[in-house]
């Protein structure tokens, strides 16, 4: 039951409290309230049909750069030995 | 899929696997990890994430699945509330659950109206197509989903909607944690903190207790890369003699967490004690409706006692729960005690510690 996942915001309603949001080609209507400034194209983290938090695209990059090193740099040394 | 498959990159998990394999022999002996959350067991089990572990590091699942701690009494109370003509609205995975001798999908089949939902919205819209009939949504779940499940209270109070009300179990992750780490009979040497119960509560709120406990606490996604490179923090930590919070979610989890919700749930909630199934009373524990709201609170309303009655014999959820045994040690698992025929509410849920290890790792 506590499946959440993140979904790309594709609608917001002018009071900014529900909207819909897609999944892997899935459309579904989605609550908006407990999330600050929800707007299209954000991706949120979607659980029991509410967002419970944006999710934040520059941060994912990072981690995903670091993975990057990681997997140069252990790679490298498989290389080495 | 965008943010998923990336996190899933077998070549870095094979270089973080390496690492942590190197970081290792720097350990003093043999660390037990505790991941609370029901969904990082699902997903250690899922994706093989021991074979990818030296033998020192031992990872013990928590309690962290909603359905797997709430207690047998509350469940015979929801049964109760069905057989008096209510109408339970209720999350797919509670109608499994077994009670003191039966559960919500056996009194379904002899006629009660128990009927399951993807959003507690559902609740609202049933109470509003049915208005001569009392609705009652079962609000079990840890942080992440008090918010949701508390937007019922707040419509129906918005709206005066008046046949709808809550049977609350809602239950708080550091105060289980806490109760985890003064046992003395565990040696829990560090925790995996759990993904979305972090982005409601933040990093922040794990301070406290490792100021006290002195234990490193990694908040960690769900994603086989997330879990990994949580496991290497956490062992450099061990190492260099550090005990700090670490936030390796930082896509989604914030320092101070979604204080929006937070303020949200604590304007129709407060503190409470609460019982968990295998646990039992963890002071401070819970949360329950305001005084205010008692309109909107099941057990109230319709007077009815939650017992914190002996759970089932045999069924050995509450060593589970505590990391005190594998479910291979329970006599009942995979013989009398399987996903189609549940003893225990830890092979119930999805993310119930029995089921993970049935599925994947039998
Ligand atoms: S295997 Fe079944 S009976 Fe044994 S602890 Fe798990 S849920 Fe309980």
């Amino acid at each position: 039951m506590c499946l959440a996942v993140p979904m790309k915001l594709t609608k917001v309603a002018s009071d900014k409290l529900s909207g819909s949001a897609e999944f892997d080609g899935i459309e579904r209507d989605v609550n908006l309230s407990l999330i600050e400034k929800p707007r299209v194209g954000d991706y949120v983290i979607i659980h029991a049909g509410f967002a419970i938090e944006k999710f934040n695209a520059k941060e994912a990059k990072i981690q995903l750069e670091l993975f990057r090193e990681i997997t140069e740099a252990v790679g490298l040394k498989k290389n080495m030995i | 899929m965008k943010y998923i498959d990336e996190f899933r990159n077998s070549d870095t998990a094979n270089a973080l696997s390496r690492q942590i394999h190197e970081l290792s022999s720097e350990l003093p002996g043999q660390i037990t990890i505790m991941e609370v959350c029901g969904t990082h067991t699902m997903a250690i089990a899922k994706f093989a994430i021991r074979s990818l572990l030296p033998e020192k590091i031992r990872l013990v699942s928590g309690p962290g699945c909603p359905v797997c701690v709430t207690p047998a009494g509350y469940i015979d109370a929801a049964i109760e509330l069905a057989g008096d003509g209510k109408t339970i609205v209720t999350f797919a995975d509670m109608i499994n659950v077994p009670g003191t001798s039966s559960s919500l999908s056996k009194t379904r089949s002899s006629g009660a109206k128990v009927e399951t939902c993807y959003s507690p919205e559902a609740a609202v819209e049933t109470a509003l197509k049915n208005p001569g009939t009392e609705i009652v949504f079962l609000a079990v779940g840890f942080e992440t989903t008090i918010g949701p499940v508390t937007s019922i209270v707040a419509r129906a109070s918005a709206e005066k909607i008046r046949n709808v009300s809550i049977l609350t179990s809602f239950k708080l992750i550091p105060p289980a944690m806490e109760a985890l780490s003064s046992d003395k009979e565990l040696k829990i040497d560090s925790f995996l903190c759990p993904a979305h119960v972090s982005a409601i509560i933040g990093a922040k709120a794990y301070e406290p207790y490792v100021e006290k406990y002195q234990k490193p606490c990694v908040i960690a996604g769900f994603e086989p890369l997330d879990i990994l490179s949580g496991i290497k923090m956490i062992l450099q930590q061990i190492i260099k003699g550090e005990a700090r919070v670490e936030n390796n979610y930082s896509r989604v989890v914030k320092y101070e967490g979604n204080q929006r919700a937070v303020s949200f749930i604590y304007k129709y909630l407060e503190c409470s004690d609460a019982c968990w199934r295998g646990l039992g009373m963890i002071p401070a524990s819970g949360l329950s409706l305001k005084k205010e709201y008692h309109g909107f609170d099941a057990e109230k309303r319709f007077g009815i006692r939650i017992s914190n009655r002996a759970e089932n014999k045999g069924c050995r959820c509450g060593d589970v729960l505590k990391g005190k045994i594998i479910p291979s040690q329970c006599p009942l698992f995979a013989k009398t005690c399987t996903p189609e025929k549940p003893a225990g509410p830890c092979m119930v849920s999805s993310e119930g510690t029995c089921s993970a290890y049935y599925k994947y790792m039998r």
